[in-house]
C-alpha cells in the first residue's frame, strides 16, 4: 500500500510543483474561451430555456478543461520519464502493475478536476450557475476524467518521443473535446453532423455533466452515463493488460 | 545456501539481435563478482533481466530463491540496482528522492538509513538540493544512494565508475567494500578491468550473449602463464641462443616471452658470455586485461 500511495503522492508533487504550467495556465485559457465567445454569443444563442449563452458554456468548458489535464497528466509524465529514463526508479520496486495504473490514473484525476475547479470558480464571477443535480455532475466529472486518464496512460506508454504524444492530443483529444458539443446543443446541428456527434463519447460526458447543472441535457443522463461506464471499464482493462504485459515498459 | 543470483539457460532475443545465448550462472551470496565483456555482450541485457526492466525469451533468473517473474515482487525487494544511464527525477532534492524511493519498496520512516548513506556517499550538503543542479557525480552517487535505500542483500552495479573521477571511483568502492564485508553480495560490469581485478573474488566473461569464462579471478591469471621481460641492451644485440624467446624488438628494447621467472637465469648468463651490458630491464606479468584479450580473441 505505501508503494502506491507513494508513488501517487509523486505524480501529485510532480504536476503541483509547477502549477503555473498544469493548473493556472489551463484555467487562464479556459477562460479567454469563456470571454471571448459569451462576449460574441450571449446575445444571439439561448440553447436551453432560461438558460444564458454564458451559463451553457460554463459546464462545457470545464469539462473540457478536465478531460484535456487528466490527459495531459499521465501522457506528459509517463513520456518525460521514459525518455529522461528515470522510469527505472519506477520499475525496479516490486509496485504492482494494478498499483501502478491506479498510482498514475488517480494523479491523473485529480489534476483534472483541481483545473475544472479551478475554471468553475473563477467562472462564478462572470455568471450564475445553478447545480441541479450534484450527483450527476460528479458522476460524470469522475468517469470522464477517468477515461482521459486512462487515455493519457495508453499514451504514454505507447509514445516513443514527444511528437507521438502531439498526434495524438493534436489529432484526437482537441477535435473529440471540441466537437463534443461545448460551444453548442447538437442539437443546432444538421442532422448528418448529429449522428456523427452521437458516435463521439465526449459528447454524453459534457452533456451528462450540463444536465447536473441545469437539469436539462440532448440526452437523458443515464444513457450518457450508459456509455462513459464501458469506455471506464474497457480502456482501463486494455491499459491493465498493456501492463501485465510489460508493453513497452518493460522489453 | 540459497543463491544470491541464479540464471539457468538465459536467453534473450530482440528482434535482429540474439542478447544472450544460454546464461548459467551461479553467484554465491556475499561473493564480489564482476561481470565483464565488450559493448554489446549482453552485460547490461542479463541485469535487466535480473531487474524486471527485460522480460527473458527462455529461462529463468533468481534472485536469493525468488523468480524474477513468478515471484517478482520479493525478487525486487532483494535486488538494488544502479543503473549504468545517469537518470534523475528533476522535480525533486536529493533528501526527496530517496524518500520517493523509500516508499516504492513500502518504507515509510526511513530517514535514519537515508542520513547514513547521505554521510556514506559524501552527499549531506546536497541533501535539500535539486537534483537538476547536481553535478554528474553527485547525481551518479544519488543513483547509488537510491539503489540501496531499501537495504538490498544483493546489488548490481552496471558500470558505476563510467565517466567518474578519481576521487569518487576511490570513496565509491571503500563504501562498496564495506557493504560486501557486512555480507551483500555484489555484482559488478566496468570496462575497467584493473577495477574488477583489484575488487572481484570471481569474474565471467561475457562475448556475444554468451559466457566464454567463468572462475577465480586468481587462477584466471595465473593460468595466463605468460611472463615478459623487456631488455635494453649495450650493444644492442640479442645473441642467437634467446632469439626463440623473442617476441619483437622496439625502440631498441627487446621484449622476450618466458613460461618461468626462473628462465631470467638463463637469459642473464647468456647475455653475460656474449659480453652484452643490461642497460634497463622490466618484468610484466598477465594482468586481467591480458586474460581478456586472449579470452575475446580464442572465442572467434
Amino acid at each position: 500500500m505505501t508503494g502506491f500511495t507513494t508513488l501517487f503522492h509523486k505524480e501529485l508533487l510532480r504536476f503541483w510543483k509547477v502549477m503555473l504550467q498544469t493548473v493556472a495556465a489551463p484555467i487562464l485559457t479556459a477562460l479567454l474561451y469563456l470571454l471571448i465567445f459569451s462576449h460574441v454569443l450571449e446575445e444571439h444563442v439561448q440553447v436551453y430555456p432560461g438558460v444564458s449563452y454564458t451559463a451553457f458554456l460554463m459546464p462545457g468548458l470545464i469539462m473540457m478543461s478536465v478531460l484535456q489535464n487528466a490527459f495531459a497528466n499521465s501522457s506528459s509524465s509517463l513520456i518525460q520519464s521514459k525518455i529522461t529514463g528515470n522510469i527505472v526508479f519506477v520499475l525496479l520496486p516490486p509496485l504492482s502493475y494494478v498499483e501502478f495504473f491506479l498510482a498514475y490514473l488517480l494523479a491523473a484525476m485529480v489534476r483534472g478536476l483541481v483545473v475544472g475547479l479551478g475554471v468553475g470558480l473563477v467562472g462564478l464571477v462572470f455568471t450564475d450557475l445553478t447545480l441541479v443535480h450534484p450527483l450527476w455532475m460528479l458522476a460524470f466529472a469522475l468517469s470522464a476524467s477517468a477515461v482521459f486518464g486512462t487515455i493519457g496512460i495508453l499514451a504514454g506508454i505507447w509514445a516513443e518521443k514527444f511528437d507521438h504524444l502531439a498526434g495524438i492530443q493534436n489529432f484526437l483529444i482537441v477535435p473529440l473535446t471540441f466537437l463534443s458539443g461545448v460551444f453548442y446543443s447538437i442539437h443546432s446541428l444538421p442532422p448528418f453532423w448529429q449522428k456523427v456527434s452521437h458516435w463521439n463519447p465526449v459528447f454524453y460526458m459534457i452533456d451528462g455533466f450540463r444536465y447536473g447543472f441545469f437539469g436539462q441535457s440532448d440526452m437523458p443522463p443515464g444513457i450518457g452515463m450508459a456509455v462513459v461506464l464501458p469506455c471506464v471499464l474497457v480502456l482501463t482493462g486494455i491499459t491493465l493488460l498493456l501492463l501485465e504485459r510489460g508493453y513497452k515498459l518493460r522489453h | 545456501m540459497t543463491a544470491a543470483i541464479r540464471a539457468r539457460a538465459l536467453e534473450k532475443r530482440y528482434k535482429d539481435v540474439h542478447a544472450l545465448r544460454g546464461i548459467d550462472l551461479t553467484v554465491e551470496q556475499g561473493e564480489f563478482f564482476a561481470l565483464l565483456g565488450p559493448n554489446g555482450a549482453g552485460k547490461t541485457t542479463f541485469i535487466s533481466i535480473l531487474a524486471g526492466l527485460a522480460r527473458a525469451t527462455a529461462g529463468r533468473a533468481e534472485v536469493m530463491g525468488h523468480d524474477v517473474l513468478d515471484d517478482y515482487r520479493a525478487a525486487r525487494r532483494l535486488l538494488g540496482v544502479v543503473p549504468q544511464e545517469l537518470v534523475f527525477d528533476p522535480f525533486f532534492t536529493v533528501r526527496e528522492t530517496l524518500r520517493i524511493q523509500s516508499g516504492y519498496y513500502g518504507l515509510r520512516h526511513n530517514d535514519d538509513w537515508i542520513d547514513e548513506l547521505l554521510v556514506h556517499l559524501g552527499l549531506e550538503d546536497q541533501a535539500d538540493t535539486n537534483m537538476r543542479r547536481l553535478s554528474g557525480g553527485m547525481k551518479r552517487r544519488v543513483l547509488v544512494a537510491q539503489a540501496l535505500v531499501h537495504r538490498p542483500p544483493v546489488i548490481v552495479l552496471d558500470e558505476p565508475t563510467a565517466g567518474v573521477d578519481v576521487e569518487l571511483r576511490q570513496s565509491l568502492w571503500a563504501f562498496i567494500r564495506r557493504l560486501n564485508r557486512e555480507g551483500h553480495t555484489i555484482l559488478l560490469t566496468t570496462h575497467y578491468l584493473e577495477e574488477a581485478e583489484a575488487l572481484c573474488e570471481r569474474v565471467a566473461m561475457l562475448k556475444q550473449g554468451r559466457i566464454v569464462a567463468l572462475d577465480h579471478t586468481a587462477r584466471l591469471l595465473s593460468c595466463e602463464a605468460e611472463r615478459r621481460l623487456e631488455l635494453k641492451l649495450d650493444p644492442p644485440y640479442l645473441p642467437a641462443q634467446l632469439r626463440r624467446w623473442l617476441i619483437e624488438c622496439r625502440d631498441g628494447r627487446y621484449c622476450l616471452r618466458l613460461t618461468d621467472y626462473a628462465e631470467i637465469e638463463t637469459v642473464l648468463a647468456s647475455l653475460r658470455a656474449a659480453g652484452i651490458r643490461v642497460q634497463d630491464m622490466t618484468i610484466a606479468k598477465a594482468d586481467l586485461e591480458d586474460v581478456f584479450l586472449r579470452v575475446m580473441a580464442q572465442q572467434g
